[in-house]
């Protein structure tokens, strides 16, 4: 069973930068982590890989830096790590990232594909789904746990809605994307991040893939966006303590006044 | 040659450790004077334990820069967790690395890797301090093993830890006294633990007296050559001050936030105490006695790496100029404090009593002045 396990580097910061000529986030100079959703993709993978030895890989898009989270996940027990880099791929969308990911997907060869549900710079939660459509595989989003069962070929997972969870059965292929609070991420090892060192990344370029360039990179993206701003605080408060009821109300009324409903 | 990631990611790795597992229950140690047993199981099963162990002896490969960085960085929220792995590593990993035999490393090495098995080292007697040639514990050769009787004071990890560096006399000669170091185990029939000890400070960490009473240890337990004894637990030293360097360079560092995340908070006459040129001057005096200690804690640790002579002579200025920065800033930490910082509510009133035992333990300051001396007034 090889694990497939999509990660992103992601700005550990609220104050994120934007670019006023592309609108996209700049990432140069802001402290960088691997997602939160997507290490618990690769706790819930490395919990595989010591049940049944389960093979994991780890794939991230992004500039050459982001070869720091490929590493890290190695260090926690990754077997191998791809980065998928080259800036025809820059300014790329969902849309775009989908179809580059899911290229490279076919290149680096899964069983299963885990991601995390959605990063935490962008909060589209749209690539992961969209790389399964763009490999015809199934897909089971907000999952909060999976067990193999590779004798039959099946995936059992558990789906968390806000007020159930469901239980999927999935054969054969399959993508699965994953919340952060199903599992604790182990640490890196002390062992792991001196093998590590020794350990190649393997780099998949726009050559190594099979795309149509008018899909990839910036104009190859649907997706413009129109402006971004951050959002400022409106001293203009008022602060009322009424019952749920009353509350309901006066917030209807207030909303009307405005002309908002 | 590409970039090197590993000190990077063990960074991240202890910082995020040392904040996730040691932070939250450093006080509730220091108040219970609980050996943090939890926390070393933590601390073993990602590796740390077997950090600067070659892989052929079950280690995970590191170096000291790693090792170092993690002592400074557990001390930054709890000194008696840098000391556990300062103890474990320095005074009895370290020994064994540089002088045991291959059957001795691949009988200890691998289980103290794991953690299964902690360290300690045994050199102080009640009436053997700094003048630790006045050994009263004893040897005696047999046919195939040694008797040994006698007694030690202050051993850190007694009781938790497994194996035992100590130091015993072998022969004497009017004043002359040969010193031989032997590897004995807590399971030998005869060896026991004493009286523990209660203390100003490291209060979670297991202070004790060790009792011998006729430990039948085997010859091929003995470290290093017959009469080497005196010289290997010197070079021990050594390495261990590096060890307390860097607790007290953790120490200071955690007491210097503290208190620059509380000057920003705390008002006085209106306005932060930041804003008082008082505190922003003790701010810096503090910060570049921590950076100082941070330059000689390196060039010690490179010393010791890369085996180089200047090691005594560089440990020493290292844990002596640390351990004073960590006694000065922590004081400092609680001044800035004020009332608050005399209370169990912060926790710069327990790196304060911590950081008092770097200026004692492994050869006082007095003792690393002497060590820088001799070697000045030698050339």
């Amino acid at each position: 069973m090889r694990i497939a396990v999509c990660i992103k580097q992601v700005p550990n910061t609220t104050e994120i930068k934007i670019d006023p000529v592309t609108n996209t986030l700049k990432r140069d100079g802001v402290p960088s982590i691997m997602n939160p959703d997507d290490k618990a993709a690769l706790e819930s993978a490395l919990v595989l890989k010591d049940k049944y030895n389960a093979e994991v890989v780890v794939v991230t898009m992004g500039p050459p830096q982001a070869e720091l989270i490929l590493r890290e996940a190695m260090s926690m027990g990754a077997d191998e790590a791809f980065l998928v880099t080259d800036r025809a791929f820059a300014g790329s969308d969902t849309w775009a990232t989908s179809t580059i990911l899911a290229a490279a997907l076919k290149k680096v060869g899964y069983d299963i594909i885990i991601g995390g549900r959605q990063a935490i710079d962008g909060d589209t939660a749209q690539v992961g789904p969209q790389i399964a459509e763009h490999l015809d595989i199934p897909q089971v989003t907000y999952v909060v746990e999976i067990d193999i069962d590779e004798k039959n070929n099946v995936c059992r997972v558990k789906k968390e809605f806000e007020d159930r969870y469901q239980i999927v059965e999935v054969k054969g292929k399959a993508l699965f994307t994953v919340l952060s609070g199903m599992n604790e991420p182990r640490y890196m090892l002390v062992g792991g991040i001196v093998d590590q060192e020794e350990k190649a990344i393997t780099v998949i370029t726009v050559n190594d893939i099979e795309v149509d360039r008018g899909n990839i990179g910036l104009l190859g993206s649907p997706t413009k966006v129109k402006s971004s701003f951050s959002k400022t605080v409106d001293s203009n408060k008022e602060l009322i303590e009424l019952s749920p009821q009353e509350a309901a109300k006066v917030i209807a009324d207030k909303l009307a006044e405005k002309h908002i409903i | 040659m590409s970039k090197v990631y590993k000190y990077d990611l063990f960074n991240q790795m202890i910082e995020e450790f040392a904040l996730r597992e040691v932070k939250p229950i450093a006080e509730e140690v220091d108040e219970e004077e609980r050996f943090p047993t939890e926390t070393v199981a933590k601390m073993s099963k990602i590796g740390l334990m077997g950090t600067i162990v070659p892989k052929q002896y079950g280690g995970m490969g590191g170096d000291y820069q790693m090792y170092v960085k993690a002592v400074a960085e557990l001390s930054k929220h709890c000194g008696t967790t840098g000391v556990i792995l300062s103890a474990h590593m320095s005074l009895c990993v370290a020994p064994i690395l540089d002088f045991g035999t291959e059957e001795q490393k691949m009988r200890y090495l691998p289980r103290m890797s794991t953690g299964e098995w902690i360290g300690a080292f045994g050199l102080t007697e009640p009436n053997a301090g700094t003048d630790a040639s006045n050994q009263q514990t004893i040897a005696v050769e047999h046919d195939d093993h040694w008797v040994i009787n006698g007694s030690k004071i202050f051993i850190t990890n007694a009781g938790y830890a497994e194996v035992y560096v100590i130091v015993a006399v072998t022969a004497r000669e009017g004043r002359k006294v040969e010193m031989t170091t032997f590897l004995m185990e807590a399971s030998m029939p005869g060896f026991t633990i004493g009286k523990k000890e209660k203390k100003m400070g490291i209060r979670g960490s297991s202070t004790c007296e060790l009792i011998f009473k006729d430990v039948i240890v085997p010859k091929e337990n003995m470290l290093g050559k017959r009469g080497e004894g005196f010289k290997i637990a010197m070079k021990t030293l050594d390495g261990g001050r590096i060890g307390i360097a860097a607790q007290a360079l953790g120490l200071a560092e955690g007491a210097l936030n503290e208190t620059v995340s509380y000057v920003k908070e705390r008002k006085q006459f209106g306005r932060p105490i930041a804003q008082l040129q008082n505190t922003q001057f003790t701010l810096a005096d503090m910060s570049v006695r921590v950076e100082a200690s941070r330059l000689l804690v390196e060039r010690a640790m490179n010393a010791k790496q890369n085996k180089d002579r200047a090691l005594s002579v560089y440990a020493a200025e290292a844990k002596l100029f640390a351990s004073e920065t960590a006694s000065y800033v922590t004081s400092k930490a609680v001044q800035l404090h004020g009332g608050y910082g005399y209370t169990r509510e912060y926790p710069v009133e327990r790196m304060m009593r911590d950081a008092k035992i770097t200026e004692i333990y492994e050869g006082t300051s007095e003792v690393q002045k002497m060590v820088i001396s001799g070697a000045l007034l030698k050339k």
